[in-house]
């Protein structure tokens, strides 16, 4: 049995949402301008809240570590944002989206909060547009669409290989738009370093200040965080440097469950590691698989000598490769989900078909630019291609790339009810910062959708369910004691960790826990690996708390401190993932125990065992978190074996 | 092919917004050519922490040229020896084995020191607060598809709408002029049907915010264009200025 209320409304699956709406309490004009929302992230999930509930009229406070709020990590993201418009008449539906969306994440979503994320998809590409979003285009002047991974049909909306840049500025330009009107209050360079309870509710936040150091209190009726995910744990990711999951163990220190923390994405398509000294990985958008072929090749012998650097790969005949997606999933060949293509490179790898230094495979554009014309190859991927060729100095339009799988995404995050809210009264989570929406496996371009779902039109309305209860609470000084302890705690955390004056940097001690996280906890499981992975995890922690060396003080800039700050809730999460992983004895979308497989190697779910989602409860510093499970009821799908063959 | 080099290297240091800054000089050896080149700062921060001496402060988060948050100014230019692309995808094999190189933060008034190589560029922020959006409030917005939009307008707006903030177009002037940046949003939403209704306030709104912020006259040396990571072309500028002569002449 569940511990918590999900509040999933009642009715048919296409009425709960406006059921919802029909009846949720709200707030008058008057009531919003005395209540403050704090709201912590400004990447699409926080920059759309804030935006939107400052037009509402609430007064709101928005934070953020970068120096601009356009810099968010969502600035990133490439490919596109689905949406069920069926512009292009190929069968498109809220249903359908709905359906590839939850069969995508392996059935082990909600299919409420799902069904919610389809129906309002329409709006965010209206909302997008009327703000000035230059989505492409074709001739007749109407939208174009693209195909990803996981669906059959083409709604994918995109704005050249920029889609995040754009849908991004647009949520900021509507930002600025109310810091100019003064609802909106912009706090950058400050990150957010506890959160503040006040008789169980969430009340506020403490900031630093990353220029001055200085430590701030802040109140709020209610706190939002959009903080994104915790992707970075691995110290290698496709996730932006600052990208980090200390939000997210603030709240679960707090009391806030942790949910399904195991569920980490690994794209199939980024370039692959050259050497030590990599601070990040470079992804290519998962467009790309709309053009390009994966194959490696069939002969064992020509990928030694593509690996000694005898053979090039445009000397492999044709009928030398293995395009071995087309050959497995014939159904969706290179484009089959996420995870599927992620474990399939790895198992052509492993086996010794590999290419590069062994851990890379080819995406070849050949038959694209035949058959296309490389203008049009160029005009679909012309920014990434140069991407490509700045970082490895080789030409794409005549080689093909090199890609490995990388991880790039979280699924699991901060638990939330349908209302976005945590099991903390007052502290929500959007984006994805939240638990709620992709399941065990995200589909393509849904990121970008949930993101801006959650905060143009899913918490606009929540939130004041909420609110409506608080309009009576006059705003809280801060120098009441919660604000005054909470503070305390915080310097004396900072002072302790300047204290260490060991003999390890930082990112050394980051890049250990990204190796066991890689090894043990990443594209392919195992009990035996996930036990010695707990293990590894605790004598790091000690590592890190004992022999961290932090130069400089707490005063003025320090990003020594901000890394080490960051590192330490990483390694949290890391302990907390391989947990959850060695609990949950299925494999399902990108969690895959290898215990757990079919005969043809696909991932093998226990639904009479595991249809749940895993939420943990931080029980102290040196004892076990406990594990509590919200059952998930399928209504209205059936939970069948993903088959894309 | 990967080989390895050695590099001396010039880098401005300041303690904070009001100190004095100074050159320091380091080595650093072994660098791969196939590493980029904030991997190659952040080889040299490790060195730092390990003499226990404070890391240099640099500003980075995407490290894929999209974000805009990287800067620096190298060897005298804005982002660096190589053309259209940002500091962080600048690789090492475009040094040679032997070189010094000289690493700087964007010099100019409207963009102040916060410390080492950081610089605060939230005037920015204030530009686009000034105007750089279509006054629409969420929900209540006609259907995507409502109005079709010409392709080369599109195309155009997107080629604008492709700047990333970083600052460089006001680093590369001798004036410390915005322009480019300013009118990269004029351009990208004077050129949409749902931007064209504001364009001439928003033109006036955004010019007056950045003559006000301390940012200098444009006076067509094309310098921004040329240091621009993301070819914003100068051809914008023209645009805002009709656009600015329109608002000026409607008053
Ligand atoms: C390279 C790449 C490409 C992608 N491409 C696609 C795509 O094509 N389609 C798609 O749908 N998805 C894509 N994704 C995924 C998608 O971009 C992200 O999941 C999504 O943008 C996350 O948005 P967010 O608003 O939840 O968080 P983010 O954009 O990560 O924003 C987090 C915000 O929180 C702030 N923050 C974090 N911690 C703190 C703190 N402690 N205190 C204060 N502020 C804090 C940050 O400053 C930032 O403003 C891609 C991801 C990557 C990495
Ligand atoms: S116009 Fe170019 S140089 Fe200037 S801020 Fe934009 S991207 Fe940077
Ligand atoms: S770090 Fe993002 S553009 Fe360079």
């Amino acid at each position: 049995m569940s511990v918590f209320n999900s509040k999933i409304p009642e009715g048919p699956l296409a009425q709960k949402w406006t059921n919802y709406k029909d009846h949720q309490k709200l707030v008058n004009p008057s009531n919003k301008r005395k209540l403050d929302v704090i709201i912590v992230g400004t990447g699409l999930a926080g920059a759309s809240a804030a935006a939107s509930l400052g037009e509402m009229g609430f007064n709101v406070k928005n934070f953020t570590i970068q120096d601009s709020p356009r810099r968010a990590h969502s600035i990133a993201a490439q490919g596109g944002i689905n949406a069920a418009k069926n512009y292009p008449n190929d069968g498109d539906s809220v249903y359908r989206l709905f359906y590839d969306t939850i069969k995508g994440g392996d059935y082990r979503a909600r299919e409420a909060n799902v069904y919610r994320l389809a129906e309002v998809s329409n709006s965010i590409i209206d909302q997008c547009v009327a703000q000035g979003v230059p989505f492409a285009r074709e001739y007749g002047g109407l939208l174009d669409n693209r195909s990803f991974g996981g669906a059959q049909v083409s709604r994918t909306f995109y704005a050249r290989g920029q889609t995040g840049q754009q849908l991004l500025l647009g949520a900021y330009q509507a930002l600025m738009r109310q810091v100019n009107a003064g609802s909106v209050k912009m706090y950058t360079r400050n990150e957010l370093v506890e959160i503040v309870l006040v008789e169980g509710k969430a009340r506020g936040i403490i900031t630093r200040d990353l220029v001055t150091g200085k430590l701030e209190r802040h109140f709020g009726h209610a706190v939002v965080l959009a903080t994104g995910g915790y992707g970075n744990t691995f110290f290698l990711s496709t996730n932006a440097m600052g990208s980090n999951g200390s939000a997210a163990v603030k709240a679960f220190h707090k009391g806030a469950m942790f949910a399904n923390p195991c569920m980490a994405q690994i794209h199939p398509t980024c370039i692959p590691v050259h050497g030590e000294f990599q601070s990040k990985l470079t992804l290519m958008s998962e467009s790309l698989r709309n053009d390009g072929r994966i194959w490696v090749p069939a002969k064992k012998e020509d990928a030694e000598a593509i690996r000694a650097g005898k053979l090039k790969p445009t000397q492999i005949a044709e009928e030398d490769r293995d395009y071995y997606l087309e050959r497995r999933y014939p159904a969706f060949g290179n484009l089959v989900p996420r995870d599927v293509a992620s474990r399939a490179a790895k198992e052509r790898c492993d086996a010794g078909y590999g290419v590069g230094t062994g851990l890379a495979v080819y995406l070849d554009f050949k038959s694209a630019i035949d058959r296309l014309g490389k203008d049009v190859i160029e005009a679909r991927y012309g920014n990434l291609f140069q991407m490509y060729e700045k970082i490895v100095d080789d030409n794409p339009y005549e080689t093909p790339m090199m890609i490995y799988p990388a991880i790039h995404y979280t699924m699991g995050g901060i638990w939330v009810d349908y209302e976005l809210q945590t099991n903390i009264p007052g502290l929500f989570a959007a984006g994805e910062a939240n638990f709620s929406d992709h399941g065990a496996n995200r589909l393509g371009a849904s990121a970008l959708m949930q993101g801006l779902a959650d905060g143009y039109f899913v918490l606009p309305y929540t939130i004041q369910n909420y609110l409506a209860d608080d309009i009576r609470t006059p705003r809280m000084t801060t120098e009441e004691k919660e604000f005054v302890e909470a503070e305390k705690a915080v310097k004396d955390r900072f002072e302790k960790l300047l204290s260490i004056q060991g003999q390890r940097s930082v990112d050394s001690i980051h890049k250990e826990l990204g190796l066991v996280m890689w090894d043990f906890v990443g594209m392919g499981r195992n009990a035996e690996g996930l036990k010695k992975a707990v293990k590894r995890i605790a004598e790091i922690k000690k590592e890190f708390w004992t022999n961290v060396r932090i130069p400089g003080n707490k005063e003025g800039m320090n990003v020594e401190l901000e890394k080490a700050s960051r590192l330490a809730d990483f390694i949290e999460i890391g302990a907390l993932m391989a947990r959850d992983a060695l609990d949950r004895e299925e494999s399902c979308g990108g969690h895959f125990r290898e215990e757990y497989q079919t005969g043809e190697g696909e991932a093998l779910r226990q639904d009479d065992k595991f249809a749940y989602v895993s939420c943990w409860e931080y029980k102290g510093e040196d004892a076990e978190p406990a594990l509590h499970k919200e059952e998930l009821v399928y209504e209205f799908v059936e939970m069948l074996q993903r088959n894309y063959k | 092919m990967e080989k390895t080099i050695n590099l001396t290297l010039k880098v401005w240091r300041q303690n904070g917004p009001k100190e004095k800054g100074r050159f320091e000089t380091y080595q650093v050896s072994n660098i791969s050519t196939d590493s980029s080149f904030l991997e190659m700062m952040d080889i040299l921060n490790e060195q730092l922490v390990g003499e226990n001496k404070e890391p240099i402060a640099f500003d980075h988060d995407c490290r894929e040229g999209i974000c805009g948050m990287c800067s620096l100014y190298i060897n005298g230019r804005p982002h660096g020896p190589d053309e259209d692309i940002t500091t962080c995808q600048l690789h090492m094999r475009k040094f040679k084995d032997g070189e010094t190189v000289t690493i700087e933060p964007w010099r100019a008034a409207a963009f102040p020191i916060i410390k080492d190589l950081i610089v605060d560029r939230t005037a920015f922020d204030k530009i686009i607060a000034a105007g750089g959006y279509v006054s629409v409030n969420t929900g209540g917005v006609p259907d995507a598809n409502a109005i079709p939009i010409a392709r080369p307008a599109a195309e155009e707006a997107m080629d604008a709408a492709a700047c990333i903030g970083c600052g460089a177009c006001v680093a590369a002037c001798k004036n410390s002029s915005a322009m480019l940046f300013v009118s990269a949003k004029v351009s990208q939403l004077a050129l949409l049907p749902q931007g064209k209704v504001e364009a001439k306030r928003r033109a006036k709104a955004m010019v007056s915010k950045m003559d006000e912020l301390g940012f200098g006259g444009c006076t067509n040396t094309g310098a921004c264009e040329v240091e621009c990571p993301k070819s914003i072309s100068i051809a914008h500028i023209s645009r805002l200025n009709r656009e600015y002569l329109k608002s000026r002449l409607s008053e």
